[in-house]
């Protein structure tokens, strides 16, 4: 509805505080997103990614510090911002027994549309979104990726300026997940300002332009997807060995390059993963220290740290497997 | 594709006044619970099964032994008033059950995301619940002409004892919501209702005269709001009310007590049910 002035961030928040019980979900967080862009909160869960869209969004108060959306404070200007702003939860927030349309006209009315523009922008997204097919069916009959997109053409109906998705693809198969990328991609494209929770690292580096990794609702790294990487320094080597057997004496060899743990061949991949400082001519050296032992090497490559090194390094714990075993206690009951 | 652009003033509402805005909403909402009715017509059962069984048991297997203490006429005749009055407040259970269903999905964090009055969810729900009393009061009689009662009584007086009924059930339903905000699962919404409103309904002159009753309970019964209701109905119908014998304020002022029961719980219920909606989760 309206957008941002510009220059000025779409989202800032400073020092939020949000306790639930004996849990401090978030624990003196700072935000900035610059308007237009695609900005990814990534962290496991638990670390108060939901409880951050939540106050964003005005669901819920902060008990400290202050967050503003195109400059209205979430609590103060409460209704201003839930009229800029759309909302894509981790749970489909559709009623199950409407159609697919009807929810949308619903939320659209809602959103202070008239009936005739709700009616017009609703076919218009569920064309856009493929969903015309089964625009007449109740939402109960729809798969797990038709409800997400439909949830998200719901958010979408009064044109926010702000977007706020809150893991948008947990659960979706990777198809569903692909057609997901390629429309928030199409918003971006569109000038839609995005906020983007994900525990899944490629998420993250394949949408947002800049990321903020929290952990225990705090913000504890900040930047483009490039500079969180070179952040961690190093780089990676890796290099498929022309026989399994050789494992023992590469890893012997390649120690003298190792700036941590070499990963050694697991079962039949014959991949060894080393970690390595960034220098110039890295990998003649490594060809010619491994030829001299007699190793014979058929791939070699050296790439820069993924955010799983990211994450890893700044949390002392992977971002995937600690989400495995987490139940969502993100959400206040 | 569309960029973001303002959508033109023409496709808003947010012009109107926030009365007007108001009304909208809560007709947008209404229609989304009727269209789950129309979907699930079995989610009735409790105002258009449940009213016929409860009618034919007392009729047939109670109705011989319940004496309606020498006001002349006969069982039937007296039931219905009562019947209306459980009818109305037996909705209220299930009125909590939909909204702690509703508001265990996201759905309700869309709602309160959006730039909507906060209080048309829950006031849509009630306008929904009404309509569903409506439906049951109509059950309730065509099974009470079916056996026997009639109206003796003009038109209008049975308009005013219907418009009772309702209003008497409306309240009830603001009750209802706030019983939905307050609990967890639509489990503990449906026990907890049944525990509050069957004895409501049964300590009451819903189905037997409160002179029957053991004198200390008689006069939680006259003052029981259902009591007032089954008086209100009884007299305005026509039917045998032996209330007008007990020597109680409320068996005095039957229509006086409903109303006055139905705005105190009104006054009382509504904004707290609204209060709970807004702060929820905060």
């Amino acid at each position: 509805m309206s957008t941002a002035v510009h220059g000025a961030p779409a989202i800032e928040a400073a020092g939020l505080v949000k306790q639930f019980g004996k849990t401090r979900a978030l624990d003196g967080l700072d935000l900035t997103v610059p308007a237009g862009t695609v900005y990814g909160l990534l962290g496991p869960n638990g670390a108060g990614k939901t409880t951050a869209v939540r106050v964003l969004s005005t669901l819920i108060r902060p008990d400290d510090g202050y967050a503003r959306v195109l400059g209205n404070d979430v609590v103060r200007h409460a209704s201003q911002v839930r009229s800029t702003i759309g909302l894509t939860g981790q749970y489909a927030a559709l009623d199950e027994y409407l159609s697919g349309r009807a929810n949308l006209i619903m939320i659209g009315q809602l959103s202070r549309l008239t009936a005739r523009a709700a009616r017009k922008r609703a076919d218009q997204l569920l064309e856009r979104f493929e969903l015309t097919m089964a625009a007449g069916r109740a939402v109960k009959t729809y798969s797990g990726g038709m409800r997400r997109r439909l949830d998200l053409a719901a958010s979408l109906i009064s044109h926010p300026a702000v977007l706020f998705l809150d893991e948008p693809t947990t659960g979706l198969d990777p198809s569903a997940r692909a057609l997901m990328w390629d429309i928030v991609r199409q918003l971006v494209a569109d000038g839609t300002t995005l906020l983007l929770t994900t525990q899944y690292l490629d998420e993250a580096d394949q949408l947002a332009s800049r990321i903020a990794v929290i952990d225990t609702g705090k913000v504890i790294a900040e930047g483009t997807p490039a500079e969180l990487k070179a952040s961690v320094g190093g780089r990676r080597l890796l290099l498929t060995l022309a026989a399994e057997s050789d494992g023992a004496a590469a890893a012997g060899a390649l120690a003298p390059f190792a700036t941590g743990a070499i990963t050694l061949p697991n079962g039949p991949s014959r991949l060894i993963e080393v970690p390595v400082a960034a220098t110039d001519g890295l990998a003649t050296e490594v060809l010619r220290v491994l030829d001299n032992a007699g190793v014979k090497v058929s791939d070699i490559a050296v790439r820069g740290a993924s955010l799983d090194d990211v994450f890893l390094t700044l949390t002392g714990h992977a971002a995937e497997e600690k989400a495995a075993g987490d139940s969502k206690e993100e959400v206040p009951a | 594709m569309t960029a973001i652009t303002a959508l033109p003033a023409a496709d808003l509402t947010t012009d109107r006044k926030a009365a007007a805005q108001f009304l909208g909403d809560v007709w947008v909402l209404t229609k989304r619970s009727i269209a789950r009715i129309k979907n699930e017509p079995e989610t009735l059962s409790d105002v258009t099964i449940q009213p016929v069984m409860f009618v034919l048991m007392f009729t047939y297997v109670f109705g011989g032994a319940i004496g309606v203490g020498g006001a002349g006429g006969s069982y039937h005749s007296y039931l219905i008033g009562g019947m209306l009055g459980m009818s109305m407040a037996q909705t209220a259970p299930g009125t909590a059950v939909a909204v702690v269903s509703d508001m265990s999905t996201g759905l309700i964090d869309r709602f309160r995301s959006l730039p909507m009055s906060r209080a048309a969810v829950l006031t849509a729900r009630t306008i929904a619940d009404l309509i569903t009393q409506a439906i049951g009061a109509a059950v309730v009689a065509a099974v009470g002409l079916a056996i026997g009662w009639r109206i003796t009584t003009s038109p209008g007086d049975a308009i005013e004892a219907f418009a009772l009924a309702l209003l008497f059930g409306y309240a009830f339903t603001w009750a209802g919501v706030c019983l939905g905000m307050v609990l967890r699962s639509p489990e503990a919404a449906q026990q907890t209702g049944f525990i509050i409103f069957l004895p409501l309904t049964f300590i009451s002159s819903a189905f037997v005269p409160t002179q029957t009753m053991p004198g200390w309970l008689q006069p939680v019964a006259e003052w029981n709001p259902m009591t007032a209701l089954a008086a209100a109905c009884r007299s305005l119908f026509g039917n045998p009310n032996p209330a007008t014998a007990v020597h109680a304020w409320p068996e005095e002022h039957p229509e006086l007590t409903v109303v006055l029961w139905a705005i105190a719980m009104l006054a009382v219920f509504a904004p707290l049910a609204v209060r709970m909606y807004r702060n929820k989760n905060r």
